[in-house]
């Protein structure tokens, strides 16, 4: 029953679609102004959705088997959190939840741009419903999330169980928020390109849907990388894979646009850098969500992967390519200003930001797609890992983090650089700081060295700003000092992290020259949907401090899988990790013990960075330079 | 003499376990750079399928038999093609791949010298 | 006339990203290592299965003869589909076979269960030596002749292997 009201929800919201894009261009051309029927279509189409979304949510919760998407994801012994989830857990949910951000994001759009022109208002929602329209279509034709069964089959095949977690659950909906949320900024730039309407004011408007998207998209990264940490690896919290690869570029692309449009809103400059950074953001959403849901990559995320959906989605993608192309080479006037940046000002910082982040998109780009094309040519296949991405972006890492420090120091138009005297303590303070720390370690100095200090010089120039520059400035000041944070943690936390690998029978113990591991006892319990094996393990470092931890295997009943708990002990300085695995027919398990430090401050330099947008958003009034 | 037998022990310990730490950091390397055939998206290091645990013990066994990085990759690679690489090498067919980006940033470089930075009259 | 050009050759740079897409939708996503190899057999040591005894790889291959070496286990399922087709085979040509990472009682039951298709069986209790072969999992065949591999096949052995080996080793 729900399924079948939630399916012609979907058909009412797509017939909604058609009728807004009736009014709208009735409205276009005829009256001057906005016609209030446009906005209730748009209501009623956010309204149909929503049933619909609701509508997939009862079907599970109710395990509702006459429903496929319920049948190949969820379980009755399944808790109901994790039934909800479970929702958007799967490629078609997922994809309802999509067309859930895109219309609810319209609608806000409309809400909240009551003082922009009618054109620009109309001309948005216009362009904005294509994109609804398409992904109408796209699932309703290749994903529906609501076909039907029979004969109703007794019980479903469960949901994965390393998707069967709290950070996990609530991953997608804030990452859609941003990765999708991206289309509004898609949409009304095509708008205001076409209409010649990119100006100071549109900066200072779209601004706002720059820092939302960007808010959400960093949250809904922060959440996929902890919920890595814990469920994926052995430790490692970014593996380079696509999935992840494909969150950043959006994210990447969002930055710089955050950056450059303070240029526009500033100087009425750069606009046509900035149309064309607003329309990437959205276009690489799109492309990543093609290289994931095509099945064209491989990675460890893999959604059910049908080449139909892949070449719908790749025609949609180039159809959106191509309609913004024809936009900005036929509707866009350029700006015939002669652009004359003096090597010192704010502008020029802005713009070394800009060819920075460009360059780290570019590598993220092509790492991520080059395997495609290389095959397609010579159908040779690599592979392209972490190892490529640290060497090309590492080195890159310490210009940037300089000019992050100075930058924000320099004024509009010409400046000059003041408070010399602190900017060179400063430095020689980060060096030997970082001399220090590095000297005795067994890894390459002189790179090292330099990382570490570019980061160190960051945390302190930010750090030092709190204080003189008080509250100007204050968002960009706290969003520099996080990233500092988080170079900081994420260097230190990789030069100072260390493990044992171990096999351990019950009874024994593990003698190191700084660490002691005794594998107590195991003890077996039996939860709702999983049999676990817990572990009792004791460690005792070196001062004679000891510390029980207890690594967990958990055999899922359905589907039949076997998956590895880690137990994590926190707290502000390092994470202790363990993990226990069983290996094939042997009666002892393989154990992995890591300390790593500084892992809480990664994640709490993020949150601030996030932070540092949410107080920029909230922040209305306009701040002098 | 008892105690100079001790000595000599807890030495010994100690040194194989200096020793064995630093072999254990460089095989943590090598495998954290090979893919993992069976679960595709992910590397050896955090792969526990059979595959994967038994590469490690095979890469440890190189090194003990005295092997450099280089040639463990040289290895694997004849055995399982370049696929199995993390690291792809530098060659012909990824020119593109390291070059590429280099060279956009140099583009980039030079076009926001060319447009944006005040020319001395 | 300056906006015209740009935008055709956009047009068409995105025009070849989308053929290269296109392309790679119809390519799989799986890896697979290439199965026509033609190098040497791998040397190694290993014990023999039924004695404990160690022996190296070259006394086990003689030239001008052919070898199927099956990588097989008593834990793993499809083993048993492939086993009637070694037993088909053993008239034909001499089949090795690799224990991997078994429990010698568990492979001894299951040998007197199905019957051996091996004339020697070797041990690689720690997966090792299967990685010297270059495979990645349980089963796998490969076919030798002069001390060459001329062929492997990833999977259970089926009624077409079973025919393309009887042809390749006439």
């Amino acid at each position: 029953m729900a399924s079948l009201i939630g399916y012609y929800s979907l058909v009412f919201g797509l017939c909604a679609s058609l009728l807004i894009v009736f009014f709208c261009i009735k409205n276009f051309q005829n009256s001057l102004i906005f016609d209030n029927k446009v906005l209730t279509f748009t209501f009623l189409q956010l309204f149909f959705v929503i049933i619909s979304f609701l509508g997939l949510i009862i079907s599970f919760i109710n395990s509702d088997f006459s429903n496929e998407t319920v049948f190949n994801h969820s379980h009755t012994t399944k808790p109901l959190f994790y039934k909800i989830s479970g929702t958007w857990g799967n490629h078609e949910g997922s994809l309802l939840l999509w067309l859930l951000v895109l219309t609810l994001f319209i609608f806000l759009f409309l809400l909240k741009s009551k003082d922009q022109s009618k054109k620009y208002r109309i001309l948005t929602l216009l362009f904005q419903q294509i994109i609804i329209i398409g992904f109408f279509i796209f699932l309703i034709q290749t994903s529906n999330p609501f076909n039907y069964i029979f004969p109703v089959p007794s019980e479903g095949l469960g949901l994965n169980p390393i998707l069967q977690d709290p950070a996990l659950a609530i991953h997608p909906p804030i990452l859609y928020l941003g990765y999708v949320g991206s289309s509004i900024i898609f949409s009304s730039t095509l708008a205001a390109t076409a209409l010649n309407y990119v100006s100071v004011d549109w900066a200072k408007h779209i601004k706002f849907w720059i820092l939302t998207s960007w808010i959400f998209l960093t949250l809904g990264i922060l959440l996929g990388s902890i919920w890595a940490y814990y469920e994926l690896g052995w430790g490692g919290f970014w593996f380079w894979d696509p999935v992840e690869n494909v969150s950043l570029m959006p994210w990447l692309a969002l930055t710089t646009l955050l950056h450059c449009v303070l240029i526009l809103e500033k100087k009425n400059l750069l606009s046509s850098w900035t149309i064309i950074l607003s329309i990437s953001t959205f276009t690489l959403s799109m492309c990543g969500t093609f290289l994931v849901r095509s099945g064209i990559l491989n990675s460890v995320h893999t959604f059910a992967n049908d080449p139909e959906r892949g070449l719908f989605i790749l025609i949609f993608l180039f159809s959106l390519i191509f309609l913004s192309l024809i936009i900005f080479f036929f509707f866009h006037k350029q700006d015939k200003k002669k652009y004359n940046f003096f090597w010192l000002s704010k502008e020029t910082s802005i713009v070394v930001n800009n060819w920075f982040m460009m360059y780290f998109l570019t590598v993220v780009l092509i790492g991520t797609t080059y395997p495609i094309f290389l095959e397609v040519l010579t159908s040779e296949k690599i592979s392209v890992g972490p190892p490529f991405y640290n060497k090309l972006i590492i080195p890159f890492l310490i210009p940037f983090l300089f000019a992050m420090a100075i930058g924000p120091k320099l004024k509009w138009i010409k400046s000059d650089i003041k408070d010399k005297f602190y900017l060179i303590l400063f430095l020689i303070i980060s060096l030997l700081l970082s001399a220090f720390i590095i000297k005795n370690l067994n890894i390459n100095f002189l790179l090292n060295t330099v990382l570490v200090t570019s980061a160190f010089y960051l945390f302190f120039i930010t750090t030092r700003d709190f204080f003189s520059k008080g509250l100007k400035n204050l968002s960009q000041n706290i969003a520099h000092f996080g990233f500092s944070l988080l170079i900081l943690s994420i260097l230190l936390n990789n030069i100072f992290s260390s493990e044992v690998i171990t096999n351990l029978k019950v009874g024994e113990t593990l003698q190191l020259d700084k660490t002691q591991i005794k594998f107590e006892s195991i003890e077996k319990k039996n939860i709702n949907n999983y049999a676990a094996v817990i572990g009792k393990f004791q460690v005792r470092d070196k001062d004679g401090n000891t510390q029980i931890l207890n690594p967990e295997l958990r055999i899922y009943n359905q589907p039949n899988i076997v998956t590895s708990e880690a137990d994590i002990k926190t707290n502000l300085f390092t994470d202790k990790f363990m993990t226990m695995n069983l290996v094939q027919n042997q009666d002892y398990f393989n154990i992995r013990y890591q300390i790593k430090p500084f892992m809480i401050w990664i994640w709490i330099s993020v949150l601030l960075i996030s932070f540092a947008g949410l107080t920029s958003l909230l922040k209305k009034k306009n701040y002098e330079n | 003499m008892k105690y100079l037998n001790f000595l000599i022990i807890i030495i010994i310990v100690f040194n194989s376990n200096f020793l064995n730490a630093q072999e254990q950091k460089l095989k943590n390397e090598i495998t954290k750079n090979l893919r993992c055939l069976v679960c595709q998206g992910q590397s050896v290091y955090d792969s526990d399928t059979e595959f994967a645990n038994s590469l490690k013990i095979l890469v440890e066994r190189k090194l003990d038999e005295g092997l450099s990085e280089k040639q463990i990759y040289d290895f694997f690679k004849e055995k399982y093609g370049e696929w199995i690489l993390y690291d792809p090498q530098f060659n012909k067919s990824t020119y593109f791949l390291w070059l590429l980006p280099v060279l956009m940033f140099l583009l980039g470089g030079a076009i926001i010298f060319k447009l944006f930075i005040k020319k001395k009259n | 006339m300056r906006t015209k050009t740009l935008f055709s050759i956009f047009i068409v740079f995105f025009l070849v990203l989308f053929f290269f897409f296109y392309k790679g939708l119809q390519n799989p996503n799986i890896y697979t290592p290439s199965v026509e190899i033609k190098k040497d057999i791998p040397n190694f040591e290993a014990k023999l299965f039924n004695t404990n005894e160690l022996i190296f790889s070259e006394k086990v291959f003689k030239s001008d003869k052919f070898y199927l070496i099956n990588i097989w286990s008593s834990w793993c399922v499809p083993c048993r589909d492939e086993h009637s087709f070694l037993l088909r085979l053993r008239e034909n040509v001499d089949i090795i076979g690799l224990n991997y990472k078994d429990k010698i009682v568990n492979a001894k039951k299951f040998l007197n269960e199905f019957n051996s298709p091996y004339r020697l069986i070797l041990s690689d209790p720690d997966g090792t030596i299967a990685i010297e072969w270059g495979a990645y999992g349980v089963p796998e065949t490969f076919l030798i002749y002069n001390k060459k591999i001329l062929k492997k096949y990833i999977g259970p052995l089926n009624e077409n292997s079973l025919l393309e080996i009887k042809r390749m080793i006439k």
